[in-house]
């Protein structure tokens, strides 16, 4: 069947912002469908309210508006664009979710936008949890036992039938939000009360527990014509249980005979068949490991997540022929885009193993529980390809950037026997350690696999691994043990360490014994065809069929590796771009990253795509073949950044930016030296090591200080004390974790933050905006909600920043980019924190001012000059738009996490409110991130005496907009002085109806609680914010944040929201310029 | 202990040895299947050959009571890794005991990528493997170039007819099945759907076979250079000449063309896995199907007046399957009995049980 030429105009929509569960997977799909889409002169409108996306870029779609994912906005898009139809199959479930809900109530149909890719009825027959269970009944595929309940009795019923422990399963919502294993009634209830909260539709699945079964997922594909094919399967090696976002994964399945991997094919393929899917598909399946019995644990009726791993697992691109078969083609018609000779209606064959590894935030989140349940928690993954399952765990360990390089990483061995037996039985992010350690105390495979319904396969396999630790710590380095090793792929420093030698000498070793990485490539078919695709893995057992390439210039763009709370999508999108860039400066260029989930990791992006961990050894082993021109590492953010030192030592030239100067910039006194030159002040501060010294210091500066450990990342460790004893609190805990490096000391200014990016091309700079944050300095950067242009800080002061900007980049010999930190109080500036490098708002201000900076800074950094690129340096003219980039969190996926705002940065992603007005740019910014209100009219407030004042007036103003406030005794006592009416709340250890009644009564739509300066030692707060987030209460901690949202909400009404077209005419005028 | 796969251009890989120790010569072919070494193993149509898994791990369920025939039938098996400890809830033994008692000659730890872009790029060739490092490469190479598969339609068939009963609680129809080397699955796919199997030799004369009055009559895939198949032929025509609804797999496809006038040649490297797509020509539906084949049917060879083709193979164009004109007789090149790989063709046996009930 030939394209349907009909569909002219496709209205295509994201994801929105990154949340544990929706992350940059969505990035990649709806890149992938957008540019296959326009291969076929599709005119494409594109919505996602994520800023840091390359989806929203103005070369992957016509029309892109940054706006927040509701109705009203897609309704309003309709009206104004007018797409003849929508494709709501590659943002994840929020824009599935979305597709629905105008579908439903006929929207779509009265406007004459179709719905390609699937169709309603599909959307409902797989998700609804009723209809899904009919569904497989009728064709007789087997589902656990299970009942859909709209209230707690029925679950308790339904669960004391069926026996506990029982799954429960909200309908409709991300990564398993409110999901979890109910033991006993207790729990059951705890559970089902927040999941039929959460659930769109108030519907929960209570189901019967398959825990400790396999694991087992399809990826399916189907066409109109009814062609089905599976991409690959994958089997997690955690056993039902633990969501499998959150487990270890292998592609393909390991210790499934073909009888039982064609029982769950055809099951897959059945399925498909009667949803009747025309795209992307998703079947997890629990399978008793004692039999042939099996259970469909979910169905999705889209792109997810798992296609995204499953894409760069075996080449194929789902996304691409997801998108053509929207259009009307059928498998067999679309181009196999890996081998370009054979077509997409095939099976991928694989002839490597995969393992993902989840990158799990319990580093940022300190008081969190680590357990993992049903309930995703990761944040991100790593991905690895190896000829053998060891190499290729080995390889994700090493990829995560954890500090974890083998499985010794995580220490076991001070507990005894019986602890770890029982440490055994703990199901977190550091189980694979204790297992290896469990192997190595020689306790029984079978004992194990009882304990963790771990399948023994991957025991064994842990145990080859331990057992080479075994043969290195006995210090045997012969050829054949020293080749083994790599071939389990033991990084050098790994085998030094446990041999107790030099890392120089094993590979002096290695060169010897001529043990050396060669490359394979993943080509979607076992070497069956030809293939030109470049996507390469390493191995150390088999002959390099890598190509080396000649003629033109090299360029190596290393990759940002995991996304992770502090460094997200933002950083791929630079690495995509600037590899863009050097592509059309004639260069070729090579990426090296390990993320699946990325656009970076696409195999058309670069010319040559090397899957590989971001170590040292692993880099330089691409380095040694493919003998690159240069590298450049400032768009990786700090993964790249920490391997510049390497690169050097290898030889390879760092573009841009000098390493050194890099380093002038992270160096304390050095980068005093360079401010003092230029004439530049900062906050005042020391460097101290002991607690002493830094009260000493502290009390000489006047509390509050700022205490931090130096050589940090994302304000890792950072902390407002406001008197001697926080000092010794701080210094203890950063004691605890770092005692090498020098603390810094530094007097905390309460002034406005400011942040700028730039390009330098050495000489002179390009500032596309000044952005400035709503929250005042304290709370971190990417947690601040930041608005640009600036607007409460005069012209002036403006020129200052220019000015500064434009001598820090100087002095620091910055080629390409440089981010640039604040603080402005009164008509004085203060620089707090330098990067010559690019940084999580790059995406945002590109976006908002039209100034592709990443593109400049590429040119720049290949040695164009910015007033030959078509722009006058200097501070760029303001936009007439406001742009507001709001942070947005994923708190309640994280149990017992912390929710208060502070140096360290806590957002998992971020979101963009865009108008002409900046009432209406904050109240977008703050609809995007899920703030809707009002619902009930009931608020919580409950602040700091400092933030008392600001409180009453915050009060007043949703008074007047006919709210009810709750108030603590303090707080209640400030506004009723005020004369804003207030009902006083009781404290928690109080009688009911105090706080937590109020939250869990399900009537609030706003808390509205700032933590006290310090250390907060109050349980009453936590106890709140965690209920509150909890029950899907908004939560702000900050009171300019509240403030903020106070104004926005003030002038909302009745207004109808405008759009923007970001690639329209009038932000063309500045990217104009630069083509 | 090392071993050596010798090929006939002279290329070495080195490995480990595996399974028997004895020295084999035989023809080397890849398979892309990433389960199902036990069926590949003991499927009959492998005789005289020796298979390269594309796929690394092999081994990692053991051996389970999946086996497509009474014994191995490859002469060799060439792998990247075979799992020391093998995990699955009808295990029944490692692959290495399996390997020795059958007598099948295996090694390991040999760049199996490698060697299949070697294959794919000049074409399947003979190979040795032996543990002899003191090969004298000449004379290994003059012996190589010398091997042929030979007869092995007439290893691999049984020795006498015998009747397999129906397992569907009734018996419907009575199938006639020309073992030339058939899989287990075959037979199986028929009786579970009410038909009772006699199964002949290769050698039995197509007289006898009609002289029982079958419903239908099965011819199965199996080994070797179908156009070395003379006799066969002969008799397979006069089949055609009955008016008993026939099915044919794979071998069985390719005499039944070979009867007809129809020419066969030998692929490059030929079709073994699981992920084939064929189109289905009369519905224009693909289907994904298990391959096992290194000749194919030159279908330009045919005319129209005595067959179509009824499935064509979606990557190279390949022929699939056949239509006879005015004929009940279908046949295709792959392997709707699968085992290993994809089952979504076994429809194919209910249409056969079409063409017999209208024969009825």
């Amino acid at each position: 069947m030939p394209r349907n030429t009909e569909i002219k105009k496709v209205l295509v929509i994201g994801s929105g912002p990154i949340v544990i569960g929706q992350a940059a997977e969505f990035d990649y799909a709806g890149t992938q469908a957008c540019r296959s889409l326009k291969e076929e002169g599709i005119e494409v409108v594109l919505l996602n309210s994520n800023p840091a996306t390359i989806m929203t870029d103005r070369d992957i779609a016509d029309h892109v508006y940054i706006e927040p994912l509701t109705t009203e906005v897609v309704e309003a898009l309709i009206e104004k664009e007018q797409p003849d139809s929508l494709l709501p199959t590659l943002g994840g479930q929020a824009a599935l979710n979305l597709a629905m809900e105008l579908e439903e109530r006929g929207y779509l149909k009265e406007h004459g936008v179709r719905l390609i890719g699937t169709t309603a009825q599909t959307i409902k027959k797989a998700e609804d949890r009723l209809e899904f269970k009919e569904t497989m009944e009728k064709i007789g595929e087997p589902c656990a036992a299970s009942l859909v309940v709209e209230n707690v009795e029925d679950g308790i019923c339904f669960a004391e039938k069926i026996g506990y422990p029982v799954v429960l399963r909200p309908a409709y919502t991300l990564g398993g939000s409110g999901g979890g294993i109910a033991e006993n009634r207790q729990q059951l209830t705890e559970i089902l009360e927040n999941g039929l909260r959460l659930s769109r539709v108030g519907q929960v699945l209570v189901e019967r527990c398959i825990a400790g079964w396999k694991e087992i997922e399809y990826e399916v594909m189907r066409d109109q014509a009814g062609n089905c094919i599976t991409v690959c399967n994958m089997e997690n090696i955690d056993p039902v249980g633990v969501h499998t976002g959150d487990s270890i994964v292998t592609a393909p399945s390991q210790t499934l005979g073909d009888k039982e991997y064609q029982m769950l094919r055809s099951s897959a393929l059945k399925i498909i068949g009667e949803l009747a899917i025309t795209g992307g598909c998703n079947v997890q399946y629990a399978l008793n490991p004692d039999t042939f019995e099996y259970c469909v644990i979910e169905v999705n009726p889209r792109v997810s997540r798992s296609s995204a791993l499953a894409s760069k697992a075996t080449g194929y691109p789902i996304a691409r022929v997801a998108a053509k078969i929207a259009l009307g083609y059928t498998l067999d018609e679309i181009k196999n885009a890996v081998t370009g000779k054979t077509c997409a209606c095939f099976e991928p064959m694989l002839d490597y193993c995969v393992v993902k590894i989840p990158r799990l935030p319990f580093d940022k989140f300190l008081s969190a529980k680590h357990t993992l349940t049903t309930q995703m928690k990761a944040t991100g993954e790593v991905m690895s390809i190896c000829s053998n399952f060891e190499g290729a765990l080995m390889k994700a360990l090493r990829s995560l950037e954890q500090h974890v390089d083998s499985l010794k990483s995580y220490d076991y061995s001070t507990l005894s026997d019986e602890e770890l037996r029982k440490e055994l039985k703990k199901v977190d992010d550091r189980r694979i350690f204790r297992i290896a350690e469990a192997v190595r105390r020689k306790i029984p495979f079978e004992e194990i696999h009882a304990v963790t319904k771990i399948d023994l396969w991957f025991i064994h396999k842990i145990a080859n691994i331990t057992n080479m630790e075994a043969r290195l710590e006995k210090g045997s380095l012969d050829q054949e043990t020293l080749r083994e090793a790599k071939r389990m792929e033991f990084p050098d420093v790994l085998i030094a360490k446990l041999s107790k030698t030099e890392e120089s000498r094993i590979r002096e070793l290695r060169k010897a014994y001529q043990i050396e990485a060669a490359y394979k490539m993943v080509d979607t078919c076992a070497a069956e065809f030809a293939s030109e695709t470049p996507y390469y893995y390493s191995v150390y057992d088999g002959k390099n069929e890598a190509k080396v390439t000649a003629g033109r210039k090299k360029v190596l763009v290393l990759g940002s590796g995991p996304i992770r709370i502090g460094q997200g999508i933002e950083f791929d999108f630079c690495s995509v771009h600037c590899t863009w860039a050097f592509k059309e400066q004639g260069y070729e260029t090579i990426i090296v990253n390990n993320n699946p989930e990325t656009v970076s990791t696409d195999f058309d992006i670069a010319d040559k795509l090397y899957f590989e961990p971001l170590t040292p050894e692993d880099v330089e082993n691409i380095v040694n073949f493919e003998k690159p021109d240069g590298a450049v590492v400032q768009f990786g953010g700090q993964t790249a950044i920490k391997l510049t030192e390497s690169l050097e030592k290898m030889g390879v030239p760092i573009l841009g930016t000098a390493p050194e100067d890099v380093d002038a910039a992270e160096d304390r006194e050095l980068f005093d030296r360079i401010l003092e030159e230029c004439g530049i002040p900062r906050p005042k501060g020391e460097t101290v090591f002991t607690a002493e010294e830094a009260k000493k210091v502290a009390n000489r500066l006047g509390y509050p200080v700022l205490v931090r450990p130096s050589y940090v990342l994302g304000g890792q460790g950072m902390q407002i004390a406001i008197n001697d004893k926080d000092v010794d609190e701080f210094m203890g805990i950063i004691n605890r974790i770092a005692q090498d490096h020098p603390i810094l000391v530094d007097k905390y200014l309460n002034g406005r933050e400011i942040e700028v990016d730039a390009v330098c091309d050495g000489e002179e700079i390009l500032i596309p905006g000044i952005m400035e944050h709503i929250e005042r300095a304290g709370i971190h950067s990417g947690d601040s909600v930041s608005i640009y242009p600036s607007r409460n800080i005069s012209e002036k002061t403006k020129k200052t920043i220019e000015t500064y900007t434009g001598r820090l980049a100087k002095a620091l010999h910055v080629v390409g980019l440089i981010n640039i930190q604040f603080i402005v109080c009164g008509e004085e500036v203060f620089v707090i924190e330098v990067n010559p490098r690019s940084s999580r708002t790059v995406p945002y201000i590109s976006k908002v001012t039209g100034i592709p900076i990443v593109p400049l800074a590429a040119m720049v950094i290949t040695g164009e000059k910015i007033r030959d690129l078509g722009y006058e340096p200097g501070l760029q003219p303001e936009a007439d738009y406001f742009a507001v980039k709001m942070p947005v969190f994923s708190f309640e996926k994280i149990r017992g996490a912390d929710i208060s705002l502070g140096p360290e940065m806590k957002s998992t992603g971020e979101c963009l409110g865009i108008s002409r007005s900046f009432d209406e740019a904050l109240y977008k910014a703050f609809l995007g991130a899920g703030v809707r209100l009002p619902k009930y009219h009931n608020m919580i407030l409950s602040v700091r005496d400092e933030d008392k004042e600001e409180a009453v007036e915050i009060g007043r103003k949703f008074a007047d907009m006919g709210y009810t406030i709750y108030a603590t005794r303090g707080t209640s006592r400030a506004l009723a002085k005020a004369g804003v009416p207030v009902r006083m709340a009781r404290k928690l250890e109080e009688e009911s109806p105090n706080l937590l009644d109020l939250i869990l009564g399900h009537r609030i739509d706003l808390v509205i609680d700032t933590p006290g300066q310090g250390v907060e030692h109050s349980r009453d707060g936590f106890v709140i914010r965690r209920n509150a987030i909890e029950t899907g209460v908004n939560v702000l901690t900050a009171i300019d944040t509240a403030k903020a949202l106070a104004a926005s909400l003030e002038h909302s009404g009745e207004r109808k929201l405008t759009l923007v077209d970001i690639a329209g005419e009038e932000f063309e005028r500045r990217g104009k310029a630069w083509e | 202990m090392k071993a050596f796969l010798i090929l006939e251009d002279g290329t070495v890989f080195e490995g480990s040895s595996a399974g028997s120790k004895k020295e084999v010569v035989s023809e080397i072919v890849f398979n892309t299947s990433m389960t199902g070494y036990l069926e590949v193993m003991t499927d009959p149509s492998y005789a005289g050959q020796a298979v390269v898994m594309t796929y690394p791990l092999i081994g990692n369920y053991g051996i389970t009571p999946d086996m497509e025939s009474g014994r191995a039938w490859t002469d060799g098996l060439i792998v990247r890794e075979l799992s020391a400890l093998p995990s699955n809830f009808r295990c029944e033994g490692k692959i290495q005991d399996f390997l020795e008692k059958q007598g099948v000659t295996a090694i390991t730890g040999v760049d199996t990528r490698a060697l299949t872009r070697h294959l794919r790029d000049r074409g399947t060739m003979n190979g040795m493997i032996t543990t002899d490092s003191g090969y004298d490469l000449d004379r290994v190479i003059s012996r190589l170039r010398a091997y042929k598969v030979g007869d092995a339609v007439s290893r691999a068939t049984c020795r006498e007819a015998y009747v397999l009963e129906s397992t569907a609680g009734e018996m419907l129809y009575q199938v006639a099945l020309l073992d030339l080397g058939a899989k287990d699955n075959i037979a199986r796919s028929l009786r579970k759907r009410g038909c009772r199997v006699t199964v002949y030799p290769a050698g039995t004369k197509a007289e006898e076979i009609l002289g029982n009055h079958p419903d239908g009559i099965m011819l199965s895939n199996g080994p070797g250079d179908p156009a070395e198949c003379v006799g066969l032929m002969k008799e397979i025509k006069k089949l055609y000449e009955s008016e008993v609804p026939i099915f044919a797999i794979c071998l069985g496809h390719q005499l039944m063309a070979l009867a007809n006038g129809a020419k066969t040649y030998r692929l490059k490297y030929g079709h073994r896995g699981g992920n084939h797509p064929v189109r289905d020509m009369k519905t224009g539906r693909v289907y994904i199907s298990s391959q096992n084949h290194g000749y194919a049917v030159d279908a330009s060879t045919l005319g129209e007046d005595i067959a179509s083709e009824a499935f064509v193979n979606v990557n190279d164009g390949t022929n699939e399957g056949l239509s006879y004109t005015g004929k009940n007789i279908f046949t295709v090149q792959f392997h709707p009995e699968a085992c290993p790989g994809p089952q979504d063709l076994a429809f194919l046996f209910e249409r056969f049980l079409d063409m017999m009930k209208g024969e009825k």
